[in-house]
């Protein structure tokens, strides 16, 4: 390709006023000054640069050299600080992975629930640390596998559960009370969540004691993934009532990942993922609040969820970023007093939407760099995609090689032998307050729509993001952002070898839950229904009733349509 | 005599809400001057069909994230044939294995864009294949 017309496109508009700034307040050292005259302008005169300017993958702009000149506001002690101390950007702990490396906590889920256990306990055996169920898309929407919706669907993007019964089965052999486990689940994250805590009851397993995330955030799915049922407010109230069970019956569990993740695969930048989930956060915390519930309690619980891009640089800097904002969110905003609702923890995945389906083994390549940023910017837990995902689900070699390439990092590069290694960089710094700033604007544009529930309502962010992702799009097919081996350095290639879920899973599914009917007590799950609708209409918290519904087999799509019934359900207004 | 517009229906079957891929494509087919209708998410092959016929489109766009394509798409091309109209281009885009092609194109699916292909590919394509229908 032509040299010259790569980087050619335009700044995001969205940041030029902030380049501006910067340019006008930067004020080079005399020795920065004759370095330009002496050393640079000769330099630029023998051979120009390769393009006029340079953006990160988000078109956020990029110096040549950062120096002291671009910090000449920046106070060590204020901004950077100590890990373990306010405002984290170092990271949450003193010690960071000399004390205790990241959770490897690879996502996987497909077929039946025994399917799955199986490739659970694979995962286990080959060292994997935590577990993290993937659901299948009728799971997610809140559809029994046997209603007409979910034909072809049955076990294909995760694992089918309609039942208690289906989740006893995956979780067979896998000790609840020792095994810390992810659910990504958000519409019925409350149903599937009082699934897991029955299967931790029959274990014997300490509620008080347990541990794992639930994703329940609902407000990303309006905003990005759409997996949807009911409206936003009864929605949040489904979410609230959930921080309340978490904070009195299981302390240590994780009762909410905000997610970025899906803003970023959904097309965003990386400020849009870091403003719009931390807003995200706000918008949680607020309607806690409203609902009576004490920040320095309820707060310690809610983790959120990044995504791992390709730009290395702006990756880090948007982690050290969140924590900042979240620090000076927590404490300035809703008055915070401990630290634990001070700090941010969060689990990252490399970019699903990197992956390419050309030359699909460049993605380990691609995996391994995005996961090394999510280390360096202090992640506290990480799954590595596999190479195979444009294609399918991964197989068992493409997933084992996925897990490998987290432990090169952790036990061959020793970029884990000392803290925040990037701390104190001109670069790294500048970026990290740009990052900053810019997200700073997004969550004061959202709260002067009234927040995030009203942006949503106005389609704000979705339009930010359709906005980005077709800018993007429009990058890559004029060759100014490169893909390789999609728009550049390609070549003709053999298919390989992938994972096929086969309608065997639908058949098995559907005769499951035709013997769980059959066997169950039906007056009892009608009672247990009737009582849920009921609750719902008022203005209880539903978790219990969840849960006597759950116990008494009555299925994911029984509890969600008595849901339906009393909450309506959401159609988006599709933006294009 | 002003060419008449290619009218084409970009819609997501099944329960996927992977909704980036289809609102690019409805975007750079739109700038490209057609006239395009997006369905919206979670429509049934029933419903596909039926907003086809009403619109009297010369294309449908499929997009499928979520592997459940060889069961939506056979359904959708059964209906089709139904109403006769096997006239229609129809096309799929999204996370389609290798293996799955042959059986696709088979029930008649024109051609399937993987992801990595530029906007450019399936203006082009639409164009040479529905330009003179239209």
């Amino acid at each position: 390709m032509d040299e010259v017309t790569r980087g050619k496109g335009k700044p995001n508009p969205a940041f030029s006023h902030l380049v501006e700034n910067e340019k006008d307040k930067r004020k080079p050292s005399p020795r920065e000054q004759q370095w330009e005259e002496k050393t640079l302008k000769p330099s630029l005169a023998r051979s120009p640069e390769r393009a006029a300017e340079f953006t990160t993958i988000s078109d956020h702009p990029i110096r040549r050299l950062y120096t002291p000149a671009d910090l000449a506001d920046w106070d060590d002690e204020r901004d950077l600080g100590f890990p373990g101390e306010p405002p984290y950007t170092r990271g949450i702990h003193a010690t960071m992975y000399r004390g205790r490396l990241w959770t490897m906590r690879q996502f996987a889920g497909f077929g039946a629930a025994e399917d799955t256990n199986r490739r659970f306990r694979y995962l286990l055996a080959q060292g994997q640390t935590g577990l993290s169920v993937a659901f299948d898309l009728p799971t997610l929407m809140g559809y029994d596998s046997d209603h007409a919706l979910s034909e072809g669907e049955v076990g294909k993007c995760g694992v089918a559960i309609s039942s208690l019964a289906d989740m006893e089965v995956l979780f067979d052999q896998i000790p609840l009370a020792d095994v810390t486990t992810s659910m990504t689940i958000n519409s019925p994250a409350a149903v599937i969540w009082a699934m897991y805590l029955a299967v931790a009851e029959k274990q014997g397993a300490d509620w008080k004691k347990i541990s794992g995330t639930l994703q329940n955030d609902i407000l990303k799915e309006y905003v990005a993934q759409k997996e949807y049922i009911y409206p936003p407010e009864p929605s949040m109230r489904l979410v609230i009532d959930t921080f309340e069970f978490c904070t009195r019956h299981t302390p240590k569990y994780n009762v909410i990942s905000i997610s970025g993740y899906h803003i970023r695969e959904a097309g965003s930048t990386a400020i849009q993922e870091l403003a719009f989930t931390l807003r995200d956060g706000i918008e949680y915390v607020e309607w806690g609040i409203r609902r009576g519930l004490d920040v320095d309690e309820f707060v310690p619980r809610l983790s959120f969820f990044f995504n791992a891009h390709s730009d290395f640089f702006e990756e880090i800097a948007k982690y050290r970023a969140a924590r900042r904002i979240w620090y000076k969110t927590m404490r300035e905003r809703f008055g915070a007093k401990t630290e634990r609702a001070c700090t941010l923890r969060f689990h990252t995945q490399t970019a699903g939407c990197s992956l390419t389906a050309q030359q699909p083994y460049n993605n380990v390549v691609r995996t391994a760099i995005q996961a090394l940023a999510a280390v360096l910017g202090g992640t506290q837990s990480l799954h590595t995609n596999s190479l195979d995902e444009a294609w399918a689900l991964p197989t068992e070699f493409a997933a084992t090689l996925a897990l490998r390439t987290q432990q090169i990092i952790a036990h061959e590069s020793s970029v884990t032998n000392t803290v925040d290694p990037l701390g104190g960089s001109y670069f790294v710094e500048t970026l990290t307050n740009e990052v900053e700033r810019a997200a700073w604007d997004y969550i004061e544009k959202i709260d002067a729509l009234g927040g995030m529930v009203a942006a949503i309502d106005c389609s704000y962010p979705q339009r930010e993001i359709a906005e980005a992702s077709y800018q993007y799009q429009m990058a890559v097919d004029r060759k100014e952002k490169i893909v390789v081996g999609v728009n550049e350095f390609t070549a003709e290639e053999k298919p390989i070898e992938i994972l096929h879920i086969d309608e065997t899973v639908a058949l098995r599914q559907a005769e499951r839950l035709r013997k769980l009917r059959a066997e169950r007590s039906s007056d009892e799950v009608e009672r247990r229904l009737a009582a849920l609708r009921k609750a719902a209409e008022g203005t209880e918290n539903l978790m219990p009733y969840i849960y006597e519904a759950v116990k008494a087999y009555a299925t994911l799509g029984e509890i969600c349509d008595a849901m339906r019934a009393v909450f309506g359900t959401y159609e988006e207004v599709a933006i294009t | 005599m002003t060419e008449k517009k290619i009218r084409v229906l970009v819609a997501k079957p099944g329960l996927d809400g992977h909704d980036r891929g289809v609102k690019i494509i409805a975007r750079a087919l739109r700038d490209a001057g057609m006239e395009v209708i997006y369905t919206g998410l979670r429509q049934t092959p029933e419903m596909i069909a039926a907003a086809a016929e009403q619109e009297d489109v010369d294309v449908i766009g499929l997009s499928i994230l979520s592997g459940a394509h060889n069961t939506l798409c056979a359904r959708l091309m059964e209906l089709l044939r139904e109403k006769g109209m096997q006239d229609v281009l129809v096309l799929l885009g999204g996370t389609i294995p290798d293996v799955d092609a042959p059986g696709l194109k088979q029930m008649g699916i024109a051609e399937i864009f993987l992801p990595g292909t530029s906007t450019q590919e399936i203006v082009n394509f639409v164009r040479e294949r529905a330009g003179q229908k239209a």
